[in-house]
């Protein structure tokens, strides 16, 4: 006790006036703008091209893109002539990726392949995206009653498990590539109306959706002008992960016969096809199966990466 | 609670009848009659067989007896397995896949909380990004992929275990590391980000500073709290196992329901199809109705709105 008591009183002998003069911050100093300010976009972008993984995923997905375009004018074969005398060839100067059972390079219908299913879950996934958030973007602007049954509609619909409704469509209505990706959306959508449904219930309570309003902005304005606008990190990030859900999804119905039908192939039924002998012929699973699960892989890091790099809450 | 319940029941008794009504009124959509593609039949026995099946009848009657027939359980005779019914080569089948989903489930669950927990205990460590990295690994290889690879790796080449069939307990290795891989990587991703939130949370740096030892704390709080979200995963996963189940029986050459439901979709075998979808799409539903149910008995903070709504 005795010690605190001297230091107090040594340490307030040496207290002037001059110690108790307002430092403070200079406040013009406070409005110069040291840096270029940044878009949210811009915040975003920098964020991503950090995330090395994430960037490494977008420079796969490209190339195999690329390759889907362009890979089949590099052979001197076409995707669907049998070539009877050189069938179940494994890879070789001539046939990059070997022959299937038909003699059919399968360099070739690798990227085919790979064109097709890009084509399913890309089409399938914008599907979904389109009428997600028109039916989101309705449920969360209205709210109250509109919302409640147009959200249990959805919910009914959703607890119908999807694939069981995808197959009976596809038994229906013989599978093609429009019906596969017709019966891939029939319960696809929900999902996403239910992201776009959320965002909006807490975007529409905010300020600037207000100041926006009392200028007399009307609903539709007000929805795509301000509200979805807003929400779109949310929406890209669901639509990156769908894309591989579809893929995987056509594959799982190449297995039921379901899926795109020969002589066109997509990478599910290409593995499916060789999974018959594929212990002798190892290369007609082996690059449509890397194809695919590269595509999967890349689809899916890169959408991780991209929800950090958007929302910067989450981690 | 009740009223909870009880809407919940209702729901999915409604989505239920909507499944069959829609699977009913699907397959009467199919051009033609299931007898079509057999050879040259005539007529007065395409006649018989029509009046067996009981297709000779008004749509709507017929909708009704298929509804009462399957409140009874009663699915039809299979159009292809002629005088099988449909019901019996359901309960012959599921057995063998009931035994190898209960399985991938435990192990799913087991391996995954275990996998997620590691993770987040050594969060941004090694143990966390071989972790994440299996995860993502498991998410995004699809399934019959797996499959086909540890099948040439272990049965084929390194010949461990066998390559087909489902006999011995041994061959249940392979189909379950298969069929799990998928639900431990979702599992594991689940449990790490809660537990990281719950780490992190203010009641546990309240434990702590109490005194209270790690044991306890790890038990009593963190576990606990950590691994609720897992149970909102109970109905995806059972319909993860059962689309994944399809294929890998397919794969394995297990004589399940999934390679029944292959089987009768490559044969257009109607009655069949009906039967197994319905099968699958009380099972998915049930699981979807569980969950639900127990999150709510976990989780005392979920407030019960579905009961006001009615």
């Amino acid at each position: 006790m005795a010690a605190n008591e001297t230091t107090f009183t040594s340490v307030s002998a040496e207290l002037t006036p001059e110690d108790f003069r307002k430092i403070g911050v200079d406040e013009k100093q406070a409005e110069i703008i040291q840096r270029e300010s940044i878009s949210a976009w811009k915040d975003a972008w920098q964020r991503l091209s950090k995330n090395k993984l994430a960037m490494a995923s977008l420079v796969v997905l490209l190339l195999i893109v690329l390759a889907a375009i362009f890979g089949p004018m590099f052979a001197n074969f076409d995707s669907s002539t049998n070539d009877l005398l050189n069938t179940n060839q494994p890879p070789s100067k001539e046939h990059w990726f070997g022959t299937d059972d038909l003699g059919r390079d399968m360099f070739v219908r690798t990227w085919m392949g790979t064109r097709i299913s890009l084509i399913v879950g890309l089409a399938a996934a914008l599907i979904d995206l389109l009428i997600g958030v028109i039916y989101g973007g309705i449920m969360g602007y209205f709210g109250g009653r509109v919302d409640a049954i147009m959200n249990k509609f959805s919910e009914v619909l959703y607890s119908i498990p999807y694939m069981l409704v995808t197959i009976l469509l596809l038994v229906v209505f013989e599978p093609s590539i429009g019906t596969i990706i017709l019966a891939l959306t029939i319960t696809g959508w929900i999902n996403m109306s239910w992201i776009v449904r959320g965002e909006i219930m807490q975007l529409k309570n905010r300020e600037f959706v207000l100041a926006s309003r009392s200028m007399g902005a009307g609903s539709g304005r007000l929805l795509f002008r301000h509200l979805l606008p807003n929400a779109v990190g949310p929406i890209i990030v669901t639509l990156t992960l769908s894309v591989p859900n579809a893929i995987f999804s056509e594959a799982f119905l190449s297995f039921l016969g379901l899926g795109v039908q020969a002589p066109r192939a997509s990478l599910g039924s290409m593995i499916n096809d060789a999974l018959t002998g594929w212990m002798y012929y190892p290369w007609r699973m082996l690059f449509p199966a890397i194809i695919i699960s590269l595509t999967m892989l890349a689809f899916n890091i890169f959408g991780d990466g991209l929800r950090d790099a958007l929302d910067p809450k989450l981690k | 609670m009740v009223r909870y319940v009880a809407n919940k029941f209702f729901y999915m008794l409604v989505s239920l009848f909507i499944l069959i009504s829609a699977t009913f009124f699907l397959m009467k959509a199919i051009p033609g009659d299931p007898f079509m593609s057999e050879k040259k039949v005539p007529p007065e026995i395409q006649a018989r067989l029509m009046e067996q099946y009981g297709l000779d009848k008004p749509v709507y009657v017929q909708y009704f007896k298929y509804l009462g027939d399957i409140a009874t359980g009663d699915f039809g005779i299979s159009m292809k397995h002629q005088n099988q019914e449909v019901t019996d080569i359901i309960l012959q089948t599921f057995s063998a896949s009931l035994k190898l989903g209960l399985i991938a489930i435990v192990i799913s669950v087991i391996i995954g909380i275990l996998l997620g927990m590691l993770a987040a205990l050594y969060h941004r460590k090694l143990i966390d990004n071989v972790a994440m990295i299996l995860a993502v690994l498991g998410i995004a290889v699809p399934s019959f992929v797996l499959a086909s690879l540890i099948q040439f790796i272990f049965g084929e080449k390194l010949g461990w275990f066998h390559v087909m069939g489902f006999d011995g307990p041994l061959d249940y290795v392979l189909p379950v590391a298969a069929l799990s891989a998928q639900p431990i990587a979702f599992i594991a991703r689940l449990t790490r980000s809660s537990m990281l939130e719950v780490l992190h949370a203010d009641y546990i740096k309240t434990a702590k500073a109490k005194g209270l030892n790690w044991m306890a704390i790890m038990f009593r709080h963190v576990i606990r709290n950590g691994i609720l979200p897992v149970v909102t995963y109970i109905g995806p996963m059972t319909a993860n196992i059962i689309t994944g189940s399809v294929v890998i029986e397919q794969i394995f050459g297990i004589g399940g329901i999934g390679k029944v439901f292959v089987e009768c979709i490559t044969n257009r075998d109607y009655t069949m199809i009906m039967g197994v979808t319905i099968f699958y799409g009380v099972l998915l539903m049930l699981a979807r109705f569980i969950t639900d149910i127990v999150y709510v008995l976990v989780d005392p903070r979920i407030k019960l709105t579905g009961g006001k709504e009615g």
